[in-house]
């Protein structure tokens, strides 16, 4: 079916699109660029991104990718047999699940960072009922642990959905296929359903590695502002010290890791489908 | 990782996140008269808002800030974004220095006379000739303390490093705050620029973090009143009000001295809507408003009518509300200039991102 004949008519229906794309990817993007590479009095300078160099930043950056990779790594964990058992469900149970899990969504993300507070809170909601029922309390607000916590609460629904529907479509013949060639369970799922579901593995990887690599909204709350991460520094850069310039540059550097975590996925993606 | 519906949908979904977060105030168009008024979290009772749209009959947006770093930034981008705002001392003098605020005319603020004479001149520390700003609240900043779970004597802010009370100590998360108490806990100007001084404020606060339970600047509040900490950083202002939330909450003023601040009104240089500022001011200055305002948010009024009025005599007569400023030294901030300010945020960050 040919909805478009001309190519500008294709072109005119685009157009909001690259619009979009030109205004609100583009623009900020050079604008991003522009900032990182120059210093106050505009003159081009490389100084806010080896800033990143220096102790502080540093110890944050690495701060920040060691969360990351943690979180990630136990939203795998823990979506991975989640999507396996949606996927062996019968269709009307399962998305009435699915629904479940994107249920949260619909409330706002620091509202629900937020309860995670008072939740873990020296005195708060689960303390009170440990305290109640005179078992040992716990202690992690303001923690590393509270923070991967809060990302792994905030970012499972973005690994949970890819890896779900990867598995989904693999077809159940493959599999039948594989037990009557004399494989056995395990060989099955090394072989097969693994990498079947590699493609998405890796966008959930992605769609979570670069949030909780980012963020800075988590870390204020349950980490109590004690633990910098370096998308706190840039926000602070931002917001509270008015220099856009290095807030810019540290960008840049977060862009370079990202980018990274995406050609790795790409090389990944290649190799599993060939 | 193609043909992913979902993913795209969720991606989608995340962007517009973003975008609700960062959208602007409904900045309506109609053409009832606006005034974009900037103060800080908690800092006014709302009534006094409604009272002051009812009788202007001008349309009032009104905005937060929670510290004077996040106003300035906000401001330094765009000093027509708002018409009149409420900084500390030092925030004023580094305004006035950076030209982003305007002389007031005092004969549309007549209320103005109702702030008490000492305020004025406690306020040329950083506007010289009382040119540019109106006191709203002053105070001082001290530490509040729950007696329940602390059994000596506070009286230094020594007692903020003490290992006894590690995890429950709340500190302030604005560098001038933390580095005051860090400054005088070792008998150092609170003003200093010697970068010797800075960095042995900037070893003693890391070698305090691991006992410090968060910084926080709003919440200490609310998790003093909870029971969450035993000793916090605070203002003045947040005492009677603790105290009446919470018997157990101490409020003082450690000997070696503390810091005195000013939060006064100003009319950004780039204002719209400059009468309608005035009339703000002039109304904030009114002595039934300061009063009412006073006891909603319980942060010392510099307005003398409004201070008389007050019916309870023991706030009224408090020492916590309306300090001697004799009886212990004191002193303001001041803006430390451009350099200044790079030395003290390269060692706050030092602070806030060192392991412990």
């Amino acid at each position: 079916m040919k909805l478009f004949k001309s190519k500008s008519s294709a072109g005119l229906l685009s157009a909001p699109y690259m619009a979009w794309a030109l205004i609100f990817i583009l623009v900020p993007l050079g604008m991003v660029f522009y900032y990182g590479l120059t210093n106050d009095s505009g003159s081009f300078t490389l100084e806010n991104i080896t800033t990143i160099a220096k102790p502080g930043y540093l110890k944050a950056l690495i701060r920040s990718l060691r969360l990351a990779v943690i979180s990630t790594f136990v939203c795998f964990i823990l979506a991975y047999p989640l999507g396996m058992i949606l996927s062996s469900m019968k269709l009307s149970k399962n998305t009435y699940i699915v629904t479940l899990f994107i249920l949260p969504m619909w409330m706002n993300f620091l509202l629900r960072t937020l309860t995670w507070m008072t939740l873990l809170e020296g005195k708060g909601v689960i303390n009170t009922v440990l305290e109640f029922f005179h078992l040992p309390t716990i202690n992690v607000i303001n923690t590393g642990a509270a923070i991967v916590l809060g990302m792994v609460y905030n970012f499972l629904p973005f690994m949970i959905l890819p890896i779900y529907n990867s598995l989904n479509k693999i077809d159940e013949n493959v599999i039948n296929a594989a037990r009557d060639l004399g494989a056995n369970t395990l060989q099955t799922f090394l072989k097969i359903t693994l990498p079947l579901s590699l493609p998405g593995i890796l966008s959930g990887i992605t769609m979570v590695f670069i949030p909780a690599l980012t963020t800075f909204a988590i870390s204020t709350m349950l980490g109590g502002s004690k633990i910098l991460l370096i998308g706190n520094i840039i926000e602070q850069e931002f917001t509270q010290l008015y220099d856009w310039h290095l807030g810019s540059g540290l960008s840049i550097v977060l862009m370079v890791f990202i980018i990274l975590n995406m050609i790795i996925e790409t090389i990944f993606d290649k190799g599993g489908n060939a | 990782m193609k043909n992913k519906p979902l993913s795209i949908i969720l991606c989608l979904l995340l962007v517009c996140f973003c975008i609700c977060g960062c959208a602007e105030n409904d900045k309506a168009t109609n053409k009832k008269e606006k005034l974009y008024v900037y103060n800080w979290g908690e800092y006014i009772d709302d009534e006094v808002i409604d009272k002051f749209e009812e009788e202007t009959g001008i349309d009032v947006v009104y905005d937060m800030f929670e510290t004077n770093e996040i106003m300035y930034a906000k401001l330094a981008q765009d000093d027509s974004a708002y018409d009149v705002i409420c900084p500390s001392d030092y925030m004023i003098q580094k305004l006035i220095e950076n030209d982003l605020i305007q002389e007031l005319n005092f004969d549309h603020i007549p209320n103005s006379k109702n702030i008490g004479a000492q305020y004025y001149e406690s306020s040329r520390s950083f506007d010289p000739e009382n040119k540019y700003s109106v006191p709203y609240c002053w105070g001082t900043v001290g530490i509040l303390y729950n007696k329940t779970m602390v059994d000596e004597t506070v009286d230094s802010w020594d007692i903020l490093w003490n290992p006894k009370y590690s995890g429950q100590i709340l500190m302030q998360d604005s560098v001038r705050d933390a580095y005051m108490v860090a400054l005088l806990k070792n008998g150092y100007s609170q003003n200093t620029k010697n970068p010797d001084e800075i960095a042995v404020a900037t070893k003693d606060l890391i070698a305090q973090k691991p006992l410090v339970q968060a910084y926080v600047v709003d919440q200490v509040r609310d998790k003093m009143i909870g029971g969450e900490a035993a000793l916090g950083v605070i203002y003045s202002g947040e005492a009677i009000y603790t105290a009446r939330e919470n018997d157990d909450l101490v409020y003082v003023v450690p000997k070696e001295g503390t810091n005195v601040w000013i939060d006064s009104w100003v009319i950004t240089k780039g204002s719209k809507n400059k009468e309608n500022a005035e009339k703000w001011i002039d109304f904030m200055c009114r002595g039934d408003i300061a009063l009412q305002n006073f006891e909603y948010i319980t942060y010392s009024t510099p307005n003398t009518i409004a201070q008389e009025n007050i019916e309870d005599e023991d706030i009224k007569n408090s020492k916590v509300a309306f300090p001697d400023l004799s009886e212990f030294p004191s002193e303001s901030y001041q803006y430390l200039g451009q350099d200044g300010d790079r030395l003290y945020n390269d060692a706050w960050m030092e602070v806030k991102s060192a392991d412990y």
